[in-house]
């Protein structure tokens, strides 16, 4: 029994990384309707430029965090208006296959520039543990767990209480008519990747002491949380943490009881059976076009 | 400027539109008939590879290009061709049964895989096929009994009539070639039939399709498994071109790759399939040929410019330690898929195109005539 609660409790943390990534996923798709392929490698150059800040120029580790998630916001708008913005309004799949590009791109520059060692960042979390009981946790997946539930519910508020969120639904739905409205689309749309471009940021200096950064964390970390973004109906807040941490807690148990082999696969094949039974994902908007 | 006048539907749907066809790629088949006796054996390794590339892309351009329904997943269709034929070599069956019989059993997997993309729509249906693909990659590595595991297979060459086919001989390039045009005239042909028109409505739009009596499942199941069938037949000569087969060699890399072809090459005729094989081949002795030769031909260039022995020699060694730089080959990737789908979303054949009507309306053309329309009424969502 405490060994299930043991996997469930890291399975939570490991979902909560996912759902940190995917919220990024979620963000962009949920304001423009573009899938951004390259979310998991914006979340790789954050975690690289927080090493720079801390690692390299010796900040305190909030002051380089703070730089990084700025630097990084700057960055995701510069994204937005050399790859994005030119083909808004173009078939999905040529954005994708943009984002795909650009992921390829920052993916070997960085590897130029940082090397192809992993890197480590030393956080305030590093040492310490949690014990309730006989559980054991250690603060860096609490940090990462705090953090999801923070970000989740501020983004959660954003989207349906401030007036940009609302300008953002809009515009998602129909840029058109948003513009017509007086919606200022085009910064709307900048804005939302430099939100999410910072919420890459987050997730990656949070990961950095877990699973380090290296060129490929992107890639690797990306494309577990993009079935945790698809699970829980790609354009859900929430959803997208729900999903991350039915992921995680799928691949945790598993590893556990399952022989080896299932951790990596047991994820993809829940997410299938999902999408057969609701095409939508669990909290995905179920609209028919009429005709 | 030849002005076809067409007088019959037959006219609209023939292979050969007029007589310039025949001789054009008549003289395309002379050229390709006589490589092998012409070019180097590198060159024609990289066209067997071409040949390989461009069956894939046909595939790929039924299911995408000309069905609509977007696939990450072609490698793991490739990959199961390969294993089904080195998996029924080891019992000596002979080559054309192993074939068939790689083509049919992946295009029935295609067909089990098209049943649950029938729902999805979209980025939903990129993600099945990603995760169908992960599925087959990972079989492939623990079904040791099977596949051998992550040790990978090795495949003896190809036998034709008892005679043993090396993977080099002009012979293996001409079965590349055959199957590679066989595939082509067999999409031409089913892409004029109802069944591709069927393919091209679903496309265009599901609702039109449906209400004008399309019956969107069946044809949907039949687009992938088409798809995956041609795609089984590829990875029997893509095995049997690379002589091993191992699970790693079929990662979503080289999906990308797949998709890169048909994007690069133009997604909305054969012709791109073909031009984006050739591309892709060759991306890679051009990266070699930049890492190689560059650095002097840049420090040549300086040297014309009055710059000293000193300054040339300097930047010849700063321009080789660039040109060596790891991650080069993934950063050009990048740029160069950013690039296509900003400023040549029709692809190569899209432009040779232009070209073309450039010419045919020498003074009088016009940018406009290709410029794409923006449809920024679109939510994905609901439709």
């Amino acid at each position: 029994m405490l060994d299930f609660v043991q996997q469930l409790v890291s399975g939570v943390a490991l979902g909560c990384v996912y759902g940190l990534i995917a919220l990024g996923f979620v963000l962009v798709y949920k304001a423009t309707e573009v899938v951004n392929f390259a979310q998991g490698d914006l979340m790789m150059l954050g975690g690289f430029f927080a090493f720079t800040f801390i690692g390299m120029m010796g900040l305190n580790y909030w002051i380089g965090f703070a730089g990084a998630v700025a630097a990084m916001a700057l960055f995701g708008m510069l994204a937005e208006r050399v790859v994005v913005r030119p083909i808004l309004g173009y078939p999905q799949f040529s954005i994708i296959m943009a984002t795909i590009g650009l992921g390829y791109f920052l993916r070997s520059v960085s590897g130029m520039i940082w090397g192809t060692d992993d890197f480590k960042i030393d956080t305030p979390f590093s040492q310490g543990v949690l014990r309730i009981g006989s559980l054991v946790l250690a603060d860096d997946k609490l940090s990462v767990i705090a953090a999801t539930a923070i970000l989740c519910t501020l983004l959660w508020l954003f989207f349906n209480k401030t007036t940009l969120g609302t300008a953002m639904r809009a515009s998602s739905e129909n840029m058109l008519a948003a513009y017509y409205m007086g919606i200022p689309v085009k910064r709307v749309v900048s804005i939302v990747w430099a939100i999410s471009a910072a919420v890459a940021t987050c997730a990656g200096v949070l990961l950095a002491p877990i699973t380090f950064i290296h060129s490929n964390v992107g890639l690797v970390l990306g494309l577990k949380a993009f079935p945790a973004a698809v699970l829980g109906g790609f354009g859900s807040i929430p959803g997208a943490v729900v999903g991350g941490v039915l992921i995680g807690v799928i691949e945790s148990m598993a590893g556990f009881y399952l022989a080896e082999g299932w951790k990596d696969v047991a994820p993809y094949i829940v997410l299938l059976a999902v999408l057969l039974l609701k095409p939508e994902g669990l909290f995905g908007l179920h609209v028919r076009k009429k005709v | 400027m030849r002005f076809l006048f067409k007088t019959d539907y037959e006219d609209d749907i023939r292979l050969f539109p007029h007589s310039g066809y025949f001789v054009s790629y008549g003289l395309l088949l002379a050229v390709l008939l006589i490589a092998p006796y012409v070019l180097s054996s590198y060159v024609m390794s990289q066209l067997v590879f071409v040949c390989i590339y461009a069956t894939v892309g046909v595939a790929l351009l039924i299911l995408t290009g000309f069905t609509g329904q977007a696939s990450l997943g072609h490698a793991a269709f490739l990959a199961i061709g390969a294993y089904t034929a080195a998996y029924l070599q080891k019992y000596g069956v002979p080559f054309p049964v192993y074939f068939l019989a790689a083509g049919l059993l992946t295009g029935l997997i295609g067909a089990l895989v098209g049943f649950p993309a029938l729902r999805l729509q979209g980025i939903y249906l990129v993600i099945a096929t990603i995760s169908f693909a992960f599925i087959v990659e990972e079989i492939l590595a623990r079904w040791e009994s099977v596949t051998n595991g992550n040790e990978g297979m090795r495949i003896k060459a190809v036998s034709l009539f008892g005679v043993a086919v090396s993977r080099d001989s002009p012979t293996f390039y001409f079965l590349c070639l055959a199957v590679l045009v066989l595939t082509i005239v067999g999409t031409l042909n089913l892409l004029r039939s109802p069944t591709g028109r069927a393919f091209v409505a679903i496309r265009d739009s599901e609702t039109a399709a449906r209400s004008m009596g399309v019956n969107v499942a069946l044809y949907k199941v039949k687009s992938f498994a088409i798809s995956a069938a041609i795609t089984g037949f590829a990875g029997v000569l893509f095995a049997h071109k690379l002589s091993f087969i191992s699970p790693e060699m079929f990662t979503l890399q080289l999906s990308i790759e797949f998709i890169i072809v048909i994007l690069i090459g133009g997604a909305f005729s054969l012709h791109g399939a073909v031009l984006g094989a050739i591309f892709i081949v060759m991306i890679d002795p051009f990266l070699t040929y930049l890492k190689d030769d560059m650095p002097g031909i840049i420090a040549g260039i300086a040297a014309t410019f009055g710059a000293g022995t000193q300054a040339a020699a300097n930047v010849q060694s700063k321009v080789a330690t660039f040109a060596s730089l790891n991650g080069l080959k993934g950063a050009i990737y990048g740029i160069i898929i950013v690039l296509f789908v900003l400023f040549e979303p029709l692809g190569l054949y899209g432009r040779w195109l232009k070209i073309k009507l450039f010419f045919q309306l020498f003074p009088l053309y016009k940018r406009a005539t290709f410029k794409r329309q923006k449809i920024y009424v679109k939510s994905e969502r609901n439709r």
